[in-house]
């Protein structure tokens, strides 16, 4: 098959084939046009139905919520409506664990971008039954429960674990990561990576063999041919990837509190504490609201960027 | 088909949820007790309890003896607990809240009061446990298992020779010896109410100067401790990950069983004080079957399951007829005087502060960074 | 599509499938740890007590935990199936089609992957509760929370996981072919029947894999909307952490993993019996037609 150029993800595209076959007369074009929308329309009703009715109401009572105070017995009020948990978001303490987290979050994409980039390329190029079976493979270990592969890491990190006699064999050093920054990052990029391996395995399996054939007779240095034709034609995995992994990362809070020992308070941790300790509800709902309208935001422009790029 | 429709059929719902949930709020049941007989059920017994908590065996007795089904689900923590019970149509007949969350409990009126008429073994329950202040005349709870938080030190580490005192975490020209191989519970109340303590300050403190103390001695320790942990305290001091760990009694008392050399480990509550807590039963406001749970609570009062539960669990029993039956290692440890060497007058049970519980939350993360 | 054509040189090959082995090797570090602590007589995962089979006897004698994992299984494939469904109908609609009420939709399919889970948790639980009490009040039915309320919350995160994995796939995808076949079939259901949906299968799989593990792993928003006797196997686990998580929840792990590799095995026996007539994926079946 041929590759066209790539349209932006949710721009302007043209729309099935009902158009191409009707474009003879503007009535046509509209009626075809209208035709396509409702089709649109009714595919997507299912989610857009499931999503309002077990979602949006809910999230709702959420935002509500997010202005109603916390009363005496950590219990909602929800009459005498404020902004009172919105203005404490301004405290310095916030802010400090929002850029750690970020950092922190940044670090992780990264890491799993890099480590999954030449994983998934490798799968999608075997053939039909071993990238199957390779891509199961990915995704076994994280059928096993979510806490023990935690503790299992805590065990390989800890004082005289694998990890520190691996390193020390290496000539590294003992190092023993235990409890610090370095050993939440790497309980991070594990737990992570499948979320951008299949995305990017979906979006590389789909590009044309004899494209890269055309590039590399064009280019002659392979860093060029994946800058030039991979890495574009990838993008869409890429961009899926880097959200799947960037947004968990930042809301994480229990690998922190098991690899990290507990020491840097995570965003996640934060709105956890906020609904499980303090049980300051409001606070929680708010601090909730305000991140995932500053995520959504991004993670649309992102989009969108990344869609032109291409 | 166009989205309005949608738009309009959403508008419709969400004005039937409010009006729905408006007139439910008038449906509140009356505050009297549930009228049980002793030994009456009421149908199947859904038990929400914390995990490892309760003897399988004594679930199955009590559902043959009773012929009722039994089940057992668990939670992790009290604040998990308690936002489904508060949210009405959990299901269940009976929980184990600890003690301020009864009191928190019983003012969101989430708990019912308890039939003292049905619950004829009250009389097994050690005068200690009267007059508690999180329920001070036992309307709504009564005791299910207790114990204390303190420290565990693995003295193949750091000797027998140390101070049986908080200093041994917060004293620097102590503790400083054993940086990174300290581990604190990650929980406000408990980590700074160990601050408040060695300042000899009460735990349940509301003067922000004396909370503001605490929360400088908890950062500055920050340096030396390995882990803020309240899960896994225990294990990591018996694998020896750390050396001291500030946990719970029961929680080390069994750790140290499991390991070859029991007499290795040391636990004590430091002689500034710490905390008592007491875990209570108590039956949520829209229970399917009070009565069952009624003669679930009785059941559990008698002497003989009483002390099988402890026997279990580990942890120290309420049930003054209880105490013949434990076995010898439980009742060498809760006997022991020296793990409590500032006496029981030195424990204080955490109280919901109310408003104040924003500051200590505040300040541990303050603390923690 | 990508395939045998696609070879860099041969020092690029040896370090892309060296990278490959590296990376499982990572993947399966904790997972043989995790295997060999299901046989040690200690308590505590970390210190090795010797061999023993008792952490698997304890579990064939455990049935508050075999519930728990049969209420999980049941969840996560359920969930899946349906998720799988709405969100790629949901991918197709944004990818192919333009609509009123898109962009909104856009959003909406957004928040369930970027909201919090405690926050989702807290929500969930509010919700099923306000909505059971309404359910009471005006149909005077009478319902409890458990494996549907579950279910509804796993399918409304999941929906979006599966719809960016897809979108990942169908976005830029060769429409042509698509628009070819609808000329030769003059019918959408056939065109996409057996251009589309092959086209977009790897997709699919990617989405339903990554669905099935959300759904196995979450423990939060579980634990908020499940009621008495339905609790899922990590919503257990989760319970247990206070009193330490024993190799017990290790035995109940290589159990699932040997049940999840003999069922690899066995698909790939049924595709050998079929002499490769089907593919054992969707994925397989069209890149014979494509390639």
């Amino acid at each position: 098959m041929t590759l066209t150029a790539v349209p932006p993800p949710s721009g302007p595209g043209p729309g099935g084939a009902g158009a191409a076959l009707l474009e003879a007369t503007p009535e046509f074009e509209r009626a075809a046009a209208r035709a396509d929308s409702r089709r649109g329309f009714l595919l997507s009703l299912p989610a857009y139905v499931y999503l309002l009715l077990f979602f949006a109401i809910p999230f709702g009572i959420v935002v509500i919520y997010s202005v109603a105070t916390r009363n005496t017995i950590g219990g909602t009020d929800l009459a005498g409506w404020n902004l009172d948990s919105y203005r404490r978001l301004a405290e310095p303490i916030v802010r400090d664990i929002l850029f750690r987290s970020l950092w922190i979050a940044v670090l992780t994409t990264l890491i799993c971008l890099v480590v999954a980039y030449p994983f998934s390329y490798f799968i999608a190029t075997r053939t039909p039954t071993v990238r199957n079976i390779m891509l199961v493979f990915v995704m076994i270990p994280f059928w096993t429960n979510f806490l023990v592969r935690n503790y299992a890491w805590r065990v390989i990190l800890g004082s005289d674990g694998p990890f520190a006699a691996v390193t020390e064999a290496l000539g590294l050093g003992r190092q023993e990561i235990l409890f610090t920054h370095s050993a939440v990052i790497l309980g991070l990029v594990y737990g992570f990576l499948p979320f951008m391996v299949l995305p990017l395995y979906a979006a590389i399996e789909r590009i044309d063999g004899s494209l890269i054939e055309a590039g590399r007779d064009l280019y002659a240095s392979g860093a060029q041919t994946f800058r030039r034709v991979l890495l574009p034609l990838s993008m869409p995995g890429v961009l899926a990837g880097s959200i799947l992994v960037f947004v968990p990362s930042l809301g994480a809070y229990v690998t922190p509190q098991i690899l990290g020992g507990g020491k840097s308070t995570m965003l996640g941790s934060y709105i956890v504490v906020q609904f499980l300790t303090a049980r300051n509800w409001p606070l929680g709902a708010s601090l909730s609201f305000v991140l995932m309208t500053v995520m959504l935001t991004a993670t649309l422009i992102y989009f969108r960027a990344g869609g032109r790029n291409l | 088909m166009r989205p309005i429709p949608i738009r309009r059929l959403l508008a419709v719902l969400v004005a039937t949820t409010l009006l729905a949930a408006a007139c439910a709020e008038d449906g509140e049941e009356s505050a009297a007790a549930a009228d049980c007989e002793v030994g009456q059920t009421d149908g199947d017994l859904n038990l929400y309890n914390w995990a490892e908590y309760i003897d399988p065996d004594l679930v199955d007795a009590f559902a043959a003896e009773h012929g009722i089904e039994m089940t057992v689900d668990v939670y992790d923590s009290n604040e998990a607990m308690q936002p489904i019970i508060s949210a009405g149509n959990s299901g269940y007949d009976l929980i184990v809240p600890s003690d301020y969350m009864v009191a928190i409990l019983i003012a969101g009126e989430d708990i019912q009061l308890l039939n003292k008429d049905a619950i004829p073994n009250i009389a097994n329950i050690s005068a200690d446990f009267s007059d508690l202040v999180y329920d001070p005349a036992g309307d709504y709870s009564v005791p299910y298992q207790w114990g204390t938080t303190g420290l565990a030190v693995d003295t193949a580490v750091v000797g027998t020779d140390f101070p049986r005192s908080w200093s041994i975490v917060f004293d620097p020209s102590f503790a400083d010896q054993y940086a990174g191989r300290i581990s604190l519970l990650n929980d406000p109340r408990e980590t700074l109410g160990a601050a408040l303590k060695y300042l000899g300050y009460s735990l349940n403190t509301t003067d922000t100067g004396e909370l503001e103390e605490a929360k400088e001695l908890v950062s500055e320790a920050r340096g030396r401790v390995a882990a803020f942990d309240t899960d896994q305290a225990d294990e990591l001091l018996t694998t020896g990950e750390t050396a001291i760990a500030h946990g719970y009694s029961g929680d080390m008392f069994t750790q140290f069983l499991e390991t070859d050399d029991p007499s290795r480990y040391v636990y004590f509550v430091p002689e500034e004080g710490g905390t008592r807590w007491i875990d209570n039963m108590a039956i949520p406001h829209d229970a399917p079957n009070p009565c069952t749970a009624h003669t679930f609570i009785n059941w559990i009062l008698d002497a003989e399951n009483g002390a099988a539960l402890s026997n279990y669990n580990y942890y120290s029993t309420p049930n003054a007829a209880a105490l013949d039956g434990l076995e010898q290692e439980l009742l060498d440890f809760v006997a022991d005087p020296a793990v409590i060497p500032g006496g029981v007058g030195s424990l204080e049970e955490i109280q919901d502060t109310g408003d104040f519980e924003i500051n200590y939350t505040d300040a541990f993360i303050e603390a923690v960074g | 599509m990508m395939g045998a054509t696609a070879r860099p040189g041969s020092v690029t090959a040896w370090a892309l499938s060296g990278t490959a082995w590296l990376v499982y090797a990572f993947f399966y570090a904790p997972i043989v740890l995790l295997v060999l602590f299901s046989f040690s007589d200690d308590r505590n995962v970390g210190r090795w007590g010797g061999v023993t089979l008792s952490w698997y006897e304890q579990f064939i004698d455990h049935s508050q935990l075999q519930n728990s994992l049969w209420v999980s299984i049941r969840v996560a494939l359920l969930s899946t199936v349906i998720s799988v469904v709405l969100g790629t109908l949901a991918a197709l609609a944004l990818e192919r089609f333009r609509f009123r009420g898109q962009r909104v939709f856009d959003a909406l399919l957004y928040l369930p992957i970027i909201i919090p889970d405690v926050t989702m948790a807290v929500m969930m639980l509010l919700f099923f509760s306000e909505g059971i009490r309404i359910a009471e009040l005006l149909f005077g039915l009478d319902l409890t929370k458990g494996f549907t309320t579950i279910t509804i919350s796993h399918i409304a995160f999941n929906i979006s996981f599966v719809s960016v994995v897809v979108r990942a796939r169908l976005s830029g995808m060769n429409e042509q072919l698509e628009e070819a076949a609808l000329d030769l079939y003059a019918n959408r259901w056939r065109s996409f029947r057996y251009v589309t949906l092959p086209q977009i299968a790897p997709g699919i799989a990617g989405g339903a894999l990554l669905a099935l593990t959300l759904s196995l792993d979450d423990v939060v928003v579980t634990q908020f909307a499940s009621g008495p006797g339905s609790t899922t196997l990590p919503v257990f686990v989760f319970g247990m952490i206070r009193r330490g998580v024993t190799p017990l929840i290790n035995a109940v792990s290589v159990i699932m993993l040997a049940a999840s590799i003999a069922l690899v095995i066995l698909s790939l026996a049924t595709q050998r019996l079929r002499a490769g007539e089907t593919g054992w994926s969707l994925g397989g079946r069209l890149r014979r037609r494509s390639d």
